[in-house]
């Protein structure tokens, strides 16, 4: 048994070794500043920038975020705190199914419903054209998809906080909105924060269903409503360049290594201010 | 609701605010009594409370005591209608505060509440700073000024004897107080939104005996201006601290009076089995 | 006042709860009224003729196959390597000790890893062994891909087995070895929610697959040879400009809801079968 783990631990190291490890070639052809802050992308010419792919992730998080939190945080208040039992026993399947759905679900349903309801509909009132295929519908199959996500873990932590403190501040003459607003959401923001930022990574993380709704055009995007080119869609659209050009294989691979870094940073960090914030105020 | 306290504390001493540590003049009604007409509770279809009458007497202490299990907490958690949200609760009967039903058809449940100030068994401080403690209940009933929120958050710690020992951490974290300075904090917090009652659930039976003490002697002076009612674990400190005494079996109320007729000379052979210690 | 921004706030809050309720419906009504009419006995029973992307006949046999073919071997492979991972840090060292901490830390890591990283990383292997796209290639990186989560779900129900269970075999003169046995067949539900959940991530994620397993109109023979998935099987033919091509997308697309749905229900079920035997 001992043996067996210390070969899963193995698998992570081998997993940034490798990766750090094939990505050197492109490294060491460019300056690892150049690689991450240009945004032109020329392969044939064996220049590589990846700014556009990691700001096009970052935007397309971002909506995702904005709109999911909000969604995900009224509807966690209110099948924890006011919900009757036989709404939640008929909600919570729901969102088990809905964080079942596999990635390519939401593309295919994207790419039917939101695309073309984005060419048609929303965008003529803001821009003269978009195809559909834009961040915007990135930001909605993605916000959808860590939906379930932050309402279950929300969920668990309302549930943690105990009785006795909701019912100190109904004992007082407050309002359930205002227990809700003054403690409950005060107490649990430690786990408010852990949901959000596991949200993000996720987000940040997802491949097909973005890749079939984002446009995957390397320009940097003007509006919400152009073509956007997510940093795992880069690496998922031109594997099969891969076998033609070494030095390309070697800027996909920093690519996926960019991605690792990024999410495994952005956890620790996120996991580091969690613990301050839950050490200082003694929540 | 960072408030610079150190301006405040200045301003008092040159502008002091007309201030009172007690409850605000009932000028409504005479008495603040407390009512229980033919009270019954269901809990999940077992009958746990049966029929209870009772009548709380004002400015004094009254002290519900019977063995575990017999309904003295469900009882006093009806009182300020904290079964409201469990669903499988069901309350037959009327409570009357100030001659008004609690349980009544257009009763803002949020307007009872405050006339009761409730001190539960564990001390429960809010997530927040000492200060924010006791400016909790004042603050979420309106009041903003941060002058006036420091001058009821003074004299609520000053009437718990908490004052001298916090002053100066008042915007520290709450939770690390002491046990006993938690439970007075607790006591500070409710008296701050001036309720007439005050309940107390087995207030005492979480901290040590020098912190019980001093919450007696809270209670005691408290007395004077509010109806207490607290349900009590030990017949000692029924016999230290009550002025009336109810007791309880098995959810029917079987003997309510003043302490002194109870402990000496009790009618009901139930409570002279249980206040001689037959049974606890 | 604050009777009415409570009124504002719960109607907030159920409008939120109502969308999101809409949504799941909107989501599946539109698969399935894509995929079911196109969704017949040959289209279950037939690969696609004349090339997937262009071919008028046939079904998604070939992608149906080598999603089972695939997740099957991957779950083998994934619970010989996550249940001694996950019976060690629970039984063997103490739940709380640093050592187990550590452990259990890294895993979380992998379990935070995209699933494109898999890929890549599995694509790696496939070039260092000198792996063509192939069937074996994708149960590399799948294997990869859902040992985290197995290890995370049986090391949470391991984590509630209580003490006394464990030292009682102890005290009675049985080998540690033997008491991981009996510790184990006591979470025998978990694991079989571990497997569920595995299962319901396998086969559904295309990321991994897309690099490593190829695809192909036919039923793979050997682990050596390209495999079709299911979520494959949706991306390449949903863009065809030939209807019956986009048509076995569609139910490709309902096929993997379904086997989804029956996951979910089944896992729900042991739960709840777990919870009712606790002791």
């Amino acid at each position: 048994m001992l043996g067996i783990t210390v070969f899963g631990l193995l698998i992570l190291l081998l997993i940034s070794a490798g990766l750090v490890y094939k990505s050197l070639p492109v490294i060491r052809q460019q300056s690892l500043h150049d690689l991450i802050f240009t945004s032109s992308w020329k392969p044939s010419k064996g220049h590589f920038g990846f700014l556009t792919f990691i700001l096009s992730s970052i935007h397309v998080t971002m909506i995702a975020i904005l709109i999911a939190l909000p969604l995900s945080l009224f509807s966690a208040i209110y099948l924890s705190e006011y919900a009757k039992e036989w709404v939640k026993k008929l909600m919570s399947p729901a969102i088990d199914l809905l964080s079942g759905i596999p990635p390519v679900i939401y593309g295919v349903w994207g790419t039917l419903t939101i695309v073309p309801w984005i060419s048609d509909s929303l965008a003529p009132h803001f821009v003269e054209f978009s195809t559909g295929y834009s961040v915007l519908a990135g930001g909605i199959v993605l916000a959808i998809m860590i939906i379930p996500l932050i309402i279950s873990i929300l969920m668990e932590v309302f549930a943690a906080v105990p009785l006795e403190m909701r019912e100190v501040s109904l004992s007082l003459g407050a309002t359930k909105w205002q227990t809700i607003k003054r403690v409950l959401l005060l107490k649990s923001l430690p786990g408010v924060l852990a949901a959000v930022i596991l949200a993000i990574s996720r987000a940040f993380g997802e491949t097909i269903a973005v890749l079939m709704v984002c446009g995957n055009f390397t320009d940097v995007p003007k509006s919400i409503f152009d073509a956007c080119y997510p940093l795992p869609a880069l690496i998922a659209n031109n594997y099969g360049e891969m076998m033609s050009l070494p030095i390309y294989e070697s800027a996909l691979m920093f690519a996926a290594l960019l991605l690792f870094v990024i999410i495994i940073i952005f956890n620790a960090v996120s996991r580091l201010i969690l613990n301050h914030i839950t050490r200082r105020y003694q929540l | 609701m960072e408030i610079n306290l150190k301006r405040y504390q200045d301003t008092m001493e040159t502008d002091p605010v007309n201030v009172r540590s007690g409850p605000v003049s009932l000028t409504k009604l005479s008495y603040p009594l407390l009512r229980v007409v033919d009270l019954n509770v269901t809990i999940q279809h077992k009958h746990i409370l049966k029929n209870i009458n009772l009548q709380i007497p004002e400015k004094s202490i009254t002290c519900i005591i019977g063995p575990s299990g017999c309904g003295k907490t469900t009882l006093l958690r009806s009182l300020n209608r904290l079964h409201d949200d469990n669903a499988d609760i069901t309350i037959s009967g009327s409570v009357m505060v100030d001659n008004e039903d609690i349980y009544g058809k257009n009763v803002e449940v949020t307007h009872i509440r405050k006339k009761m100030g409730l001190l539960a068994q564990r001390p429960t401080v809010l997530p927040m700073s000492i200060f924010e403690n006791v400016a909790y209940g004042p603050r979420i009933h309106g009041t903003r000024n941060r002058r006036k929120l420091y001058v009821i958050v003074k004299n609520q710690l000053e009437a718990v004897g908490l004052w001298e020992e916090v002053k100066d951490r008042l915007k520290t974290p709450a939770i690390k107080l002491s046990i006993g300075q938690q439970q007075r904090l607790c006591l500070a917090r409710g008296l701050a939104v001036h309720p007439e009652i005050i309940l107390g659930d087995e207030a005492t039976s979480a901290l040590d005996p020098i912190a019980t003490t001093k919450i007696e002697q809270l209670f005691l002076t408290l007395r004077k201006e509010y109806s207490i009612v607290l349900v009590t674990h030990t017949l000692r400190q029924a016999r230290r601290i009550a002025d009336y005494v109810a007791f309880m079996y098995m959810g029917e109320l079987i003997e309510f009076g003043s302490a002194n007729d109870i402990f000496s000379n009790p009618q009901h052979q139930l409570t002279k089995d249980y206040i001689s210690g037959s049974f606890s | 006042m604050r009777k009415l921004e409570e009124q504002i706030m719960k109607i907030v809050m159920l409008m939120a709860s109502g969308i999101i309720i809409f949504i799941l419906g909107f989501i599946l009504w539109k698969i399935i009224s894509k995929g079911l009419p196109s969704l017949n006995w040959d289209m279950v029973s037939k690969t696609p003729s004349g090339g997937f992307y262009l071919g008028k006949e046939g079904g998604i046999l070939n992608a149906i196959m080598g999603s089972l073919m695939l997740i099957f071997c991957s779950v083998v492979i994934s619970i010989f390597l996550s249940l001694p991972v996950a019976l060690y840090i629970n039984f063997i060292l103490n739940r709380k000790s640093f050592a187990s901490g550590v452990i259990r830390f890294a895993f979380d890591i992998m379990f935070g890893i995209p699933s494109i990283v898999y890929g890549a990383f599995g694509f790696m292997i496939m070039v260092f062994l000198g792996l063509q796209a192939s069937l074996l290639g994708g149960i590399i990186a799948v294997s990869l891909l859902i040992m985290p989560i197995m290890v995370r779900s049986i090391d949470e129900v391991a984590g509630q087995v209580p003490r006394d269970l464990l030292e009682a075999p102890l005290s009675l003169g049985a080998t540690r070895f033997e008491m991981v046995k009996i510790a184990a067949r006591q979470i025998t539900p978990g694991i079989t929610t571990a497997i569920l959940l595995s299962v319901g991530r396998g086969i559904g994620d295309a990321a991994t697959v897309m690099l490593t397993a190829g695809f192909t109109d036919s039923i793979p023979t050997s682990l050596l040879q390209p495999a079709a998935t299911l979520p494959l099987a949706i991306f390449f033919q949903l863009s065809s400009p030939v209807e019956e091509v986009q048509n076995r997308a569609y139910s490709a697309a309902l096929i993997l809801t379904i086997i989804i749905l029956i996951l979910s229900f089944s896992t729900r079920y042991v739960s709840r079968k777990i919870s009712k035997s606790k002791i």
